[in-house]
């Protein structure tokens, strides 16, 4: 799970990491505000969606006045934000963070993830903050410097300092610095973050360490610890359809081609996705029912498919092994009787029970195309897209 | 021959009185499987299935003599129960459970290491050897006794693999699911390191997905370590969009790696045969062992 960067602070204010002061507005007055509570010279409006470069995109602006505040809340909140995170279609800002500006010396880079080789988490650290980390990673790898944290130690003391070295920081700041870091690793840990990233942390005119950035996600098999970060998912940031998915515990994605499918399992699903283009069409979706594929499943799979407009066939394609093939093929009958499916269906099932799964789509008096194999599937929803088309 | 388990398995079903651990002993009795002990904590003393269930791991064990474990508990309590069965030295354990935050499993490897047990998953659907046993969910009916040895990062791909393969005419070794999560328990690599000494084994099915560099790790594993056995390799996302997590908590193209692409390249670099269709996999494998034998 993704949370805004005015959440992360938040937690990380908890954990004592050093962040500038700063408050939340959904509103230009909300932001006035802020900016006036804040009652300092320099304020920075920051749009607040999930995803990274929106200085560049223009979602992050200086203001040295009320007058100024005023004027750029107006102009980021509403905008459509396009970032090299949120891909060409952009997203409306809907929240703001105005914060104090900070005389900054110095730009550094902090990161914790998991590195799933080792199986350890790694806490990254350059001191080419303020760039995308991916750069500095493929073009001077050198400049990142990594410590492996033992699960049964956590970060040391003696990490944490070798970190702070590492960031060219000496006395007082290396101490603050070593500090900061220890405070972010146990603000990741005690929360299950998947990742934690202060790009850039900086070093004041004053030598403060702070976190100017803060972008923290969540392992979401671990949120049943959290129920405080759990309430802070922000569901305007993501896609309707994908939200009503997840209400029926139904894995959906959308993505850009015109085939929609239906699959049990994520790897079959995503090789469905894959057979499909290889057999020259594009998928409209991921989605993965799981193992019930009832006929409640089924139509709410159709209905979550055919939300997009754009989906021109449907293939559904079930491999039964606990879930027999013959109750999803009524399923699939039980859903298309109730509902009006206006788009060709393609229906592959194999395994457990498949021959009479057969009959029944044979003696079904709706309108199914029966497909014998993955292949014969992916082919025939891509034929029935294009003559729908 | 075979690897992990087979007709010498006595299998331990932790978390057996729940709902998804009745039915899958049931199920697992049916094809054979020597299941010999239960565990589920405060229930100990019950039979269910005709199976003696016990409290802990340590009882089952010393009265049953279990030497593996397959775990069908919550995912609250999933690394709690691995480490109970590693502390116990079942010499193997298979966990099915699917939903394991990512910071347990972490510490539970990390505790592993210190022990002589080796896990398969989580988040997977358990290992088969046809006609041996079955220590998993998968459906028994679709396998052959025969020579292919499968490990796969995925569920239901694995059976339309298993499913190809036996109807192109090839029976199957042992076949792996070993689980769709960032931090799991056996990897390629040591699975590889396995079928290369089993006799048995004369082919290898490898399906991964994106996410992680575990297949460009075993990719170099068989370079390294001249791995002489035919490998036909698919890997499933080609089409995943980036930063999405494709249903698996472990299936996701992060900072433009693990994408299928640099897999299928590190793969195919290292002379396996990798094929861009699913549907491919059961005729590529034959096609690739009658080249084989032709020579």
């Amino acid at each position: 799970m993704k949370i805004h960067e005015y959440q992360a602070k938040e937690i990380l204010r908890s954990y004592n990491v050093p962040t500038p002061t700063g408050f939340p507005a959904f509103t230009v007055d909300e932001s006035v505000d802020a900016a006036e509570k804040l009652g300092c010279d320099m304020v920075v409006v920051k749009a607040q969606i999930h995803a990274g470069g929106r200085g560049k995109g223009g979602g992050v602006k200086i203001a040295h006045s009320i007058k100024a505040v005023r004027q750029n809340a107006e102009l980021i909140l509403g905008m459509n934000l396009v970032t090299h995170q949120t891909g060409p279609d952009g997203t409306e800002v809907k929240r703001l963070l105005i914060e104090e500006g900070i005389d900054i010396a110095n730009e550094l880079y902090a990161g914790i993830v998991l590195d799933r080789s080792t199986e350890k988490y790694v806490f990254m650290v350059s001191t080419e903050g303020g760039v995308e980390i991916e750069k500095v990673a493929a073009e001077t790898p050198e400049k990142i410097v990594k410590e492996w944290i033992e699960p049964e130690d956590g970060l040391t003391t003696q990490q944490a300092m070798n970190l702070a070295e590492a960031l060219n920081l000496s006395g007082d700041q290396a101490e603050n610095g070593a500090e900061t870091l220890l405070a972010l690793w146990k603000a990741f840990i005690e929360s299950d973050c998947s990742l934690a990233e202060i790009n850039p942390l900086v070093v004041t005119e004053s030598g403060e360490v702070i976190a100017l950035d803060a972008k923290m996600n969540f392992d979401d098999n671990a949120l049943f610890r959290h129920p405080k970060i759990a309430e802070m998912r922000d569901l305007s940031e993501e896609l309707p359809s994908e939200i009503e998915a997840s209400k029926y515990s139904l894995n959906y994605i959308k993505l850009d081609g015109n085939v929609g499918c239906m699959v049990n399992g994520a790897g079959l699903a995503m090789s469905t996705m894959d057979i499909i283009k290889l057999s020259g069409g594009d998928p409209a979706n991921f989605l993965d029912v799981g193992g019930v594929a009832n006929s409640e499943t089924v139509a709410h799979g159709f209905r979550i498919i055919l939300s997009d407009p754009v989906v021109k066939s449907i293939l559904i394609n079930i491999f039964g092994g606990i879930v027999r093939c013959d109750r999803v093929a009524q399923g699939v009958i039980d859903a298309l009787s109730d509902m009006e499916v206006k788009v060709p269906v393609v229906v592959r099932l194999e395994g457990t029970n498949a021959t009479e799964a057969a009959v029944l789509l044979k003696n079904s008096p709706l309108d199914f195309i029966v497909a014998s194999s993955l292949s014969d599937g992916a082919e025939k929803a891509v034929r029935a897209a294009g003559d729908t088309a | 021959m075979s690897i992990l388990v087979n007709s010498n398995t006595r299998l331990l079903v932790q978390g057996i009185t729940g709902k998804e651990g009745t039915f899958h002993t049931e199920q697992m009795l049916e094809y054979g499987t020597p299941v010999v002990a239960g565990v589920t904590p405060g229930k100990g003393g019950q039979v269910l299935l005709g199976i003696p269930v016990f409290n802990t791991v340590e009882e089952a064990k010393e009265s049953t003599g279990c030497n593996t474990s397959i775990i069908f508990v919550p995912p609250k309590f999933s690394s709690a129960a691995i480490t109970e069965a590693a502390d116990s030295e079942i010499d193997l354990v298979i966990c099915i459970t699917e939903g394991i935050p990512a910071a347990d499993m972490v510490k539970a490897k990390n505790h592993l290491r210190k022990t002589g047990t080796q896990l398969v998953g989580p988040n997977c659907p358990g290992v088969i050897t046809p006609g041996e046993a079955k220590v998993g969910i998968m459906p028994g009916f679709i396998h052959t006794p025969g020579s292919i040895g499968v490990i796969s990062r995925s569920g239901t791909l694995t059976y339309e693999a298993v499913d190809q393969l036996t109807k192109v005419g090839l029976g199957q070794s042992t076949c792996i699911g070993i689980g769709g999560d960032p931090i799991i328990g056996s990897t390629f690599i040591d699975l590889l390191s396995l079928f290369a000494v089993d006799e048995n084994t004369e082919g290898v099915v490898l399906i991964g997905e994106i996410g992680g560099s575990a297949e460009e790790e075993a990719a170099q594993w068989t370079i390294d370590n001249n791995f002489d056995k035919p490998i036909v390799a698919f890997i499933a996302g080609q089409t995943a969009p980036p930063g999405r997590r494709m249903g698996h908590a472990g299936a996701i193209v992060a900072g433009g790696k693990g994408t299928a692409a640099e897999k299928m390249k590190a793969l195919t670099d290292a002379g396996i045969t990798v094929v861009e269709s699913p549907a491919d996999i059961g005729k590529t494998m034959k096609i690739v062992l009658d080249e084989r034998s032709s020579f």
